[in-house]
């Protein structure tokens, strides 16, 4: 048996240009913020990484007033050729400094830097200037023959892929002409500072993006704001409740982007080695930080164990461990909090009696960190197989027929995403029809391409993201 | 079909089950899963995006090195050229003698006494290629025939091809009796079995082909004869170290995979042994289980050898052509 340890590669965190503060950007301008300030935190080793100025109430109303002024005087009223010139330039711009806000991502947010400039970075340059180019086309649209911008838009964000779900809020509401003010998440604002000073760079007129970090009360603060026409919200079922009731009766409108328990389902006829990288790719993708990830695998009984043992070969091949390496697959927890409600979710499916695997994995001595496990025999009534755990934490479940696999696919008050097995084309056609899920993927899984609409049914939000139908989200139509 | 051959007996019965007759084996192939194209090639371009350095770098070279089998096919080899080629297998980079020699140097039926004659006193396999190379087009008592020189002559390996044409046309049944002949005509020769699989075109044909070669008593199975464009590429390798991979999980047997052909620079190479790595395991990582098939490859590795042990490139002017 030959041993062959891949020497460390870790890609260099001067890279990142890390400055010692963060200011946030109001108008044109960095400011300081009148909140308290922030300390944004490395997952992998629990060192502080910066100290991030943090937006007041007082901050919040500015913010909103240089948007409003933005919008009626200068950006509302530009051709939407002159925006996309604006929106190109910051398509442009991110692509020449992928490697810098790659690095600073993984640094901020855990995640693997393979994915953070294979996937979130190119992916976010890629918003940009896929909605550069609607921005002079919105009355070919097809929603209705002169549509009109909203206004100024709240925007608050996540932080799971924290670069990435800010293009995909900021790239089409300056397309349709509206302004923005963006709350980055509290424990990972620093790519959304340094995709605003691309946008200063860019000459975007004062006003037009804002971006005020904070907690969750700086969030409140703005979606609630008597001038906000537009509130777009990504993250949990729990506060995007709250928003929609806050909003309800202003006539803003809104789109909530939240949770899910997606359904990857395996038929007996599917390719099945292509089938387990699915699922590893479902579940363990950003350390299963994704609201779309295949966190619950449903697998036809007839191919169940044959499935299983591969699986728990690939997955044991997964490296764990630190973000910057480039031979990471899966990288740290992002904060304290989500890693105790991963082991909180974790410790009951094994009360509850589901079958626990867990990688053989070395783990790193410090940072937040769980190794990518499987919970096998798992019923629909466990929690395990109803709560969106948020982390590398998979739950099998069975089915014996199609039938079967819908009503446990749709068993569940999400329904953000879905992924089919089989080489079967028409019966792809035939569950992607019966499956309440709002994004369905055919033999892959964590596509996402800015052309393609996202988002979910029931808790899991509603209105699109991305693609022609992501546009009427920010029009008057 | 004859009766299995002597390599599969021992099978368990699902798989012995499979060979009974022409029918039994068509299901059996045409049973396994399919493999989904876009999904593979996803799979293969991601594990190329491994950083391999340093320490991990240089054993990597060291072991593509030693699972080189060196070869020349051409209408124009000649004894010289053959003695020429042993003399490098044997001894890569005559500056520096800890350089592992290659697996094997690979050529025609009517070279092996050549090159018996030029790795005497060696470790050195000598594999000779078989039935009709590269088109596989002629009769079964000509391939027979052929592959009975060669290890009369001394050859260690015989590197046979498959009937593409019986394939294609699905008669599975034919396509097994010739690898099993040859399986009996190779005797103690390790049989490596040469799908072609740019003429087989699709992932599932590679994944049937594989097992066809497995089933019929394979060594080992090979991607190209190198005379046909595509030949090795990352995704049908993953496709057949799934297949040997699966293949143990079945009988417990270890079989081996080469590619062959088009594979030039040690950056290759080492995305072929970190596929190896991470598809089929690490117990894959050695001469006995892996192989490429090249020639100009081993001169790439030996000058990116030293630029990792002197901290800079020298040249290709200080490794020798031969």
């Amino acid at each position: 048996m030959n041993t062959w340890e891949y020497a460390p590669a870790p890609e260099s965190r001067d890279i990142a240009n890390l400055k010692p503060s963060y200011r946030m950007f109001l108008d044109g301008q960095f400011v300081e913020g009148g909140g308290e300030p922030l300390k944004s935190v490395n997952p992998a080793t629990e060192e502080v990484l910066a100290e991030v100025s943090t937006a007041a109430p007082s901050d919040v109303d500015k913010a909103v007033k240089a948007a409003r002024r933005a919008q009626d005087k200068v950006w509302g009223r530009m051709p939407g050729a002159e925006r996309a010139k604006y929106i190109y330039r910051i398509a442009r711009m991110i692509a020449e400094r992928a490697r810098e806000l790659a690095v600073l991502e993984s640094l901020d947010n855990g995640k693997p830097i393979r994915e953070s400039r294979d996937v979130d970075v190119p992916t976010a340059s890629a918003h940009f200037f896929y909605h550069a180019g609607w921005a002079d086309k919105l009355a070919y649209a097809g929603l209705g023959p002169d549509p009109k911008p909203l206004g100024v838009a709240g925007q608050v964000i996540p932080w799971n892929f924290p670069l990435l779900m800010a293009a995909w809020k900021i790239a089409p509401a300056l397309a349709c002409g509206n302004t923005v003010v963006l709350k980055p998440a509290e424990t990972t604002p620093l790519t959304a500072l340094v995709l605003a000073e691309i946008i200063q760079q860019a000459d975007l007129p004062p006003g037009v993006v804002n971006i005020l970090p904070g907690a969750g009360g700086v969030g409140a603060e703005l979606v609630n704001h008597a001038e906000v026409d537009k509130v777009a919200f990504t993250g949990s079922t729990e506060v995007g409740k709250l928003i929609q009731r806050s909003v309800a009766g202003t006539g803003k409108k809104l789109t909530l982007e939240l949770g899910g328990k997606a359904a990857n389902i395996v038929f007996d006829d599917a390719p099945l080695d292509q089938a387990v990288e699915g699922i590893v790719n479902g579940i363990f993708f950003n350390q299963g930080h994704v609201c779309c990830a295949g966190s619950r695998l449903l697998v036809q009984e007839s191919v169940a164990g044959e499935l299983l043992d591969k699986l728990r070969v690939r997955v044991a091949t997964l490296r764990v461990g630190d973000p910057l390496d480039k031979n990471t697959d899966v990288g740290a927890i992002n904060s304290r909090e989500q890693l105790t409600r991963i082991t909180d979710l974790v410790s009951a499916g094994e009360q509850e009696g589901a079958e626990k695997w867990v990688s053989p994995c070395p783990l790193p001595d410090k940072g937040f960190f769980v190794a990518p496990t499987v919970f096998s025999g798992v019923s629909q009534a466990m929690r395990i197989a109803r709560e969106e755990i948020f982390g590398p934490v998979l739950s099998v479940l069975t089915f014996r027929t199609p039938d079967e696999a819908i009503a446990k696919a749709n068993n569940t008050p999400y329904g953000l995403s879905a992924g089919i097995w089989t080489d079967k084309g028409s019966r792809i056609l035939w569950m992607a029809d019966r499956l309440r899920a709002g994004v369905v993927w055919a033999n892959t899984f964590n596509r996402f391409d800015p052309t393609a609409p996202f988002g979910g049914y029931q808790e899991s939000g509603f209105g699109r993201e991305g693609g022609r139908a992501g546009l009427e989200a920010y029009l008057d139509v | 079909m004859s009766s299995p051959p002597t390599a599969s007996t021992g099978l368990p019965p699902h798989l012995s089950d499979a060979t009974r007759d022409e029918t039994s084996l068509r299901r059996f192939l045409h049973g396994l899963p399919g493999v989904d194209q876009v999904g593979v090639e996803q799979r293969a371009a991601g594990l190329a995006t491994r950083s391999i350095k340093k320490a991990s770098k240089l054993w990597a070279i060291d072991t593509a090195i030693s699972m080189v089998d060196l070869t020349t096919l051409e209408g124009a080899d000649t004894d010289g050229k053959v003695r020429s080629l042993c003399a490098k297998a044997r001894r890569p980079d005559p500056e520096r003698p800890e350089v592992p020699p290659v697996a094997a140097v690979c050529v025609y039926p009517d070279l092996v006494p050549t090159a018996v004659e030029a790795l005497r006193g060696t470790d050195i396999n000598i594999a000779s290629v078989s039935t009709a190379f590269p088109s596989g087009r002629s009769s079964l008592p000509v391939k027979i025939a052929d592959t009975e020189l060669a290890v009369a002559a001394g050859a260690t390996e015989v590197d046979m091809v498959i009937d593409r044409g019986a394939f294609l046309s699905g008669r599975y049944g034919q396509v097994f009796d010739e690898i099993a002949t040859i399986r009996r005509a190779s005797g103690e020769a390790h049989l490596k079995v040469i799908l072609e699989t740019g003429e087989l075109v699709t992932y599932d044909n590679v994944r049937r082909a594989s097992w066809l070669a497995m089933l019929a008593g394979a060594d080992f199975i090979k991607t190209s004869t190198g005379k046909v464009s595509p030949a090795a590429t990352l995704p049908v390798t993953h496709v057949m170290l799934q297949a040997v991979r699966d293949w143990h999980t079945a009988t417990g047997t270890v079989l081996g995979v080469k590619p062959a052909g088009g594979i030039r620079v040690t950056k290759d190479a080492i995305r072929y042994l970190v596929a190896v790595h991470e598809v089929a395991g690490p117990q894959w990582l050695t001469p006995d289980k892996f192989r490429f098939g090249a020639s100009s490859l081993l001169n790439d590795l030996l000058m990116q050898r030293r630029a990792q042990l002197d901290g800079h490139y020298s040249g290709p002017d200080y490794v020798t052509v031969d």
